[in-house]
């Protein structure tokens, strides 16, 4: 732990916050602070619990335990006004503004201070003094509308500056910015810094995070793994303490026997909900017998490759073949009749129906054949025998198949859409980030049964964030960056750093050994 | 001391069925303080609402006319709320439905049909014309998402002025807002029809079409309950996404939905013209579509349950008709809808007292 400044400079001051959720230590134990004037990176994984620090800071989630210090005071942050009147600004990587309305009344949109009828001669004129004090170029008279997504920014950082923010969180700033863009923001930081504010940087880019911050805290699995001074650190070390050393758990597994080619992706091009290029020519073939781990941080194409195998978003160009079927832009019953199983990143949202029994959800992708159905009528005690045969088969514990999915534990409810998915005995499954929020335990399970199925000779197309399940259960580890894949790794542990490298967007020469 | 208002992880069955009894227990309690402020005793008002619309076999046949076209509007609105598409357009849809049905009465079909084929045709109009209205909010919703809430209720009004333009102006019977009188083989058969052989159905006017509204509720039933579609009906309803993810065509299912929603209000339409008016006429229906939108929401969208509270429910409209003022039982209804609503949410959430001063709860 590096202790730069002394108590009297700080600004913030974070102790022993434990944040739970049903079935998750989002925040465990985690201490932060921040110095006054200085701009602190917070790095880690998806659901490595930054998020969840930062919304405890800005007053919308309460900690279980836990202590916030503000300029040496104790301070109980109890809503997101509480926050603001703190002096507390937060950025959301997704903006909070009035399309219709112009900056100026964005940036004083619920200032109560702000009296009924507005002198807007006035009020831009104090808006744009404002901007131009910290160096951001904008027109306090243009529309949001009309604003580029860089500009839309810069008026939230503008509206944090104008509620009084002392403290400044940004919410990946950088992901929606172009390069000239980004030199711009990071002026502005260091206006704002060079007058005595405090600025959280939220990042997974390693090269902006050391070129902007004064320190870097890495957060991993709940937990603070590393407290470090941005200028005595390389790259290769964030990313080493990024994606962790530590085995949590490593499966016993044999020596692959890979088959046929079973699914092939050629040349695939498809666009994000945003209508922006998430995948770029990426092509990839997984043979029957083997389990590849796509590698790569959040949102560099990996959900959208996944949705795009299955049938849940269209591709632009290229091809999609599950076992010499073209399932390119097709329904998905057709990928489904195949032989392609899913186990969705959103157990709730896309992998289940919460309000339906058990015994529905596990028969959504079954209930359109016999002997679950003979024409358009549904067997129902044949249905009620094939769900309680499941639910034993696959050890989900539920009082009964008529309980509500939602009523299921994390674990039950993976194992439920396993039963679901993998009883169909499938030729592929894709599988994205099927252990996230689980215990060890059923980790362990889930695991188990993807090696099983490995080993049935069913080819395996796994998404994880977690390295350390990649690489215990990878034949082949591919890392996925800006939408194309950008190397193949053994899943070996020498490997890691090569890796993080990778998926940090900054190609290696194979095999070089990067220094700690 | 604070206020707070968590969600319930579980709603147990018997709440929501409590809550919908103590929903209509206070709104009648409202409407009764209501009545005794406008100078009225609730408990006489009451009690003779009741005797009317209850009593005797007359009261009894005339709330059947009530409910009959209740129930099948309520059929079809449940079939889309299953689906949470809040078609709310019931009533044009019913106006559309007996559109149809007065087309095929007065101007397809020649006066000497046969009463099976006539009255069969006209069912299939009926449920064809409310079921295209449907599909016009269904269509839009499933291809350009556009609000259905709006857009069905927008279109009920113009349903209103369609068969007003046909009733003032093509069909009109000597420039008044009424086509001519249907042939007496598009009638449905009334009791009253019976009463030769059975005197004691002599004055009941009580029709065929309560019979197809039970029977349409057992088929329902059915489907829902045991069919593919009712389950991907279900399915859609709870989530969407999952329901895309098993692989159904939501677009298909929501249009068919719609089609099937407007289908059976227009059927309610049918029946209303082709048992009780025997005619097309300006505002036949005292917003029958409407009232269903209660009927389907307090029967929680079970359609067998809809039969007994449409049937109340034209209880209601009797015995509000026979005393004054006319406008108790629409008042009644919307405070019985109001108490329902509070009700279904205060069985989703719980309210609870806590300390203010507690911040961190363990």
């Amino acid at each position: 732990m590096t202790q730069s400044k002394t108590n009297e400079t700080l600004a913030l001051d974070m102790r022993g916050i434990v944040k739970e959720f049903p079935g998750v230590l989002a925040n465990d134990d985690v201490d932060f602070t921040l110095c006054q004037g200085e701009i602190h990176a917070l790095l880690g994984e998806n659901g490595a619990g930054k998020s969840t620090l930062m919304n405890v800071l800005s007053g919308l989630y309460r900690p279980e335990a836990g202590e916030i210090y503000l300029y040496g005071e104790k301070v109980e942050l109890h809503s997101p006004r509480d926050a603001i009147d703190a002096g507390i600004g937060m950025v959301h990587q997704h903006f909070m503004l009035v399309p219709t309305l112009s900056v100026a009344e964005n940036v004083v949109l619920g200032d109560p201070s702000v009296s009924y009828i507005i002198n807007y001669e006035e009020l831009d004129k104090q808006i744009g003094d404002i901007a131009e004090q910290f160096g951001l170029d904008i027109d306090p008279k243009a529309k949001i509308w009309q604003l580029s997504v860089g500009e839309q920014q810069r008026v939230e950082i503008l509206k944090m500056l104008y509620q009084g923010a002392k403290i400044l969180i940004l919410d990946e700033p950088t992901a929606v910015l172009t390069p000239q863009e980004v030199t711009e923001l990071f002026k502005t930081l260091r206006e704002m810094t060079a007058s005595g504010r405090s600025v959280i940087f939220i990042s997974h880019k390693l090269d902006e995070v050391l070129e902007i911050s004064d320190r870097v805290t890495v957060l991993r699995r709940g937990k603070v793994s590393a407290e470090v001074v941005s200028a005595e650190t390389t790259k290769a070390g964030l990313a080493k303490t990024m994606v962790g050393r530590e085995v949590i758990f490593r499966i016993e597994k044999k020596q692959s026997e890979p088959g046929g080619v079973v699914l092939e992706i050629d040349k695939v091009n498809a666009l994000n909900d945003r209508g922006l290029p998430a995948l770029r020519n990426l092509s990839l073939s997984i043979r029957s017998g083997e389990v590849v781990g796509i590698a790569g941080v959040a949102g560099n194409g990996q959900t959208e490759l996944a949705a795009v195998i299955n049938g849940m978003r269209e591709v632009e160009s290229g091809r999609i073949l599950l076992n010499g079927v073209d399932i390119t832009n097709k329904p998905a019953t057709i990928s489904i009749d195949a032989g392609m199983a899913y186990i969705p990143a959103d157990r709730t949202g896309v992998g289940s129906a919460p309000s339906l029994s058990v015994e529905d959800n596990v028969i959504m992708k079954a209930y359109r054949k016999p002997p679950l159905s003979h024409g358009w009528s549904l067997d129902l005690k044949e249905i009620a025998r094939y769900a309680t045969d499941l639910v034993k088969r696959f050890n989900v514990k539920t009082p009964s198949i008529k309980t509500q999915s939602r009523l299921l534990s994390g674990g039950n409810l993976q194992k439920m859409i396993l039963a679901r998915e993998l009883s169909r005995e499938p030729v592929a499954i894709t599988a994205v980030y099927p252990s996230r929020g689980l215990d060890a335990g059923a980790t362990e399970d889930v695991h188990e049964r993807l090696i099983e199925e490995r080993d049935r000779g069913a080819a395996i197309f796994l998404v994880s964030e977690d390295l350390d399940e990649l690489l215990s259960l990878s034949d082949r580890i591919a890392v996925i960056y800006e939408g194309q894949i950008v190397g193949e790794v053994p899943p070996d542990d020498d490997r890691i750093e090569e890796i993080g490298l990778l998926m940090a967007g900054t190609a290696v020469a194979s095999s070089s050994p990067a220094a700690g | 001391m604070q206020l707070k208002v968590e969600r319930r992880l579980e709603v147990p069955g018997w709440m929501s069925l409590l809550a919908i009894i103590v929903a209509v227990i206070a709104a009648l309690f409202i409407g009764g303080i209501l009545l005794a402020y406008g100078g009225l005793n609730p408990v006489v008002a009451y009690k003779q609402m009741f005797k009317i619309a209850f009593t005797d076999k007359y009261s009894l046949s005339d709330t059947l006319v009530k409910a009959t076209p209740l129930l099948l509007a309520s059929l079809g609105v449940t079939v889309a709320f299953r689906m949470k598409l809040w078609n709310i357009g019931a009533e044009g849809q019913l106006l559309i439905g007996a559109w149809g049905a007065t087309l095929v009465a007065l101007f397809l079909l020649p006066k000497d049909t046969s009463r099976p084929v006539m009255l069969l045709v006209m069912v299939i109009a009926g449920f064809i014309g409310g079921g295209l209205w449907g599909l016009i909010p269904g269509v839009l919703k499933a291809y350009l998402n556009v609000n259905e809430i709006i857009t069905s209720l927008m279109l009920t009004y113009v349903a209103v002025f369609f068969n007003n333009y046909f009733i003032y102006g093509p069909w009109s019977a000597g420039g008044f807002g009424l086509t001519a009188q249907f042939p007496k083989s598009a009638w449905f058969p009334r009791l009253l029809d019976y009463a030769d052989p059975y005197p004691y159905f002599r004055g009941m006017t009580a029709h065929t079409g309560f019979l197809l509204g039970v029977l349409v509720a057992f088929i329902l039933y059915a489907l829902f309950k045991r069919s593919q579609w009712g389950y991907k009906t279900k399915l859609i309803g709870d989530n969407p996404n999952a329901a895309r993810f098993a692989g159904i065509n939501i677009r298909r299912q929501i249009m068919l939905a719609f089609l099937i929603s407007g289908g059976l209000a227009g059927l309610a339409g049918m029946s209303e013209v082709a048992g009780v008016v025997h005619r097309l006429q300006e505002s036949f229906s005292p917003g029958y579509g409407f009232t269903a939108i209660i009927v389907a929401w307090l029967a929680n969208l079970n359609p067998l349950l809809v039969i007994i509270v449409a049937y109340l429910f034209g209880g209601l409209l009797v015995g509000g008709d026979a005393i004054q003022p006319a406008g108790i039982p629409l008042m009644i209804q919307g405070i019985i809808m109001f108490c329902v609503i509070s009700a279904s949410l205060l069985t989703r959430y719980r309210v609870r007292f806590v300390r203010k001063d507690k911040v961190i709860s363990t």
